[in-house]
């Protein structure tokens, strides 16, 4: 970049802007950092699950029956499924940030090594746990 | 923001430390992070494991004291780290008046659903 011409034209030429996020390519490390966050403003709703959940339960048999009932339907599975790969994902990317508040694994190389391990385990830790939950015969 | 004239960016940034009061709750969302991290692993192996379970089956499996106690170990670590995380979410993204609304529900929700919560298991735990 010519800082010079830059400097110069300081008046009226409009300085330029740090990267914004609307014209900014998405690159794994910017994708993951606002993933965590996506996942776990869903997560949220995942916990307001689990509560009517426990609730339903304490509440007896037919409450819990309905709870169930909502949870096995085809869109309750859905959502149960987007739940579990929301939690590996988060969980996979909070130890990744647990690292680096340890101040390791800074390294370019290790921050893309450490992106795509998040990636490929939260998708291979969801998928596991979908396969051993239908070999159990369950559902959800 | 500024004392006058003679003040510079830098001297009225200087000495104001970096976040107060903030860093008790990076703190608390790490230790939060880490009581969740076997917790929660612990949570869905369970459910996997009694997704087959009746209502019986499940209450009994709830009401044993290492079901029960973790629970609400984890409802309680899950609402505070959600509260902290939700919290950041709402600083970061919303600038309007709506923004003190939103942290005061986020953080009344919380512990209004990890009561529940807690107390749902305690019913169970204790028997109906």
């Amino acid at each position: 970049m010519d800082i010079e011409a830059e400097v110069g034209q300081a008046g009226p030429k409009p300085r330029p802007k740090s990267p914004n996020i609307q014209i900014y390519r998405p690159q794994l490390t910017s994708v993951l950092s606002i993933g965590n966050r996506i996942t776990g403003v869903a997560l949220s709703l995942a916990a307001v699950a689990l509560v009517v959940w426990l609730s339903s339960a304490a509440a007896g048999p037919q409450a819990y029956a309905a709870c169930r009932g909502a949870l096995g339907s085809l869109p309750g599975q859905i959502v149960l499924f987007a739940f579990t790969f929301a939690f590996y994902f988060h969980l996979c990317g909070g130890v990744r940030h647990l690292v680096w508040d340890t101040v390791h694994g800074f390294e370019l190389r290790a921050i893309y090594l450490s992106g795509w391990a998040v990636v490929a385990l939260s998708a291979v830790l969801t998928a596991a746990t979908w396969i051993v939950s239908f070999q159990l015969g369950g559902r959800g | 923001m500024s004392r006058g004239p003679m003040r510079s960016p830098l001297a009225e940034a200087m000495g104001l430390g970096s976040s107060k009061s903030g860093r008790a709750e990076w703190w608390a969302e790490r230790v939060t992070a880490i009581a969740l991290a076997p917790l929660t692993l612990w949570f869905v192996a369970s459910i996997v494991a009694t997704s087959r379970a009746d209502y019986t089956s499940f209450v009994a499996w709830l009401a044993t004291p290492l079901a029960s106690g973790l629970m609400i170990l984890l409802l309680v670590a899950l609402f505070w780290h959600t509260a902290l995380g939700l919290q950041v979410v709402i600083e970061d993204y919303v600038h309007s008046g709506f923004k003190f609304v939103a942290l005061i529900a986020v953080r009344l929700g919380c512990f209004a659903l990890a009561a529940v919560g807690v107390l749902a298991t305690l019913r169970i735990a204790f028997g109906r």
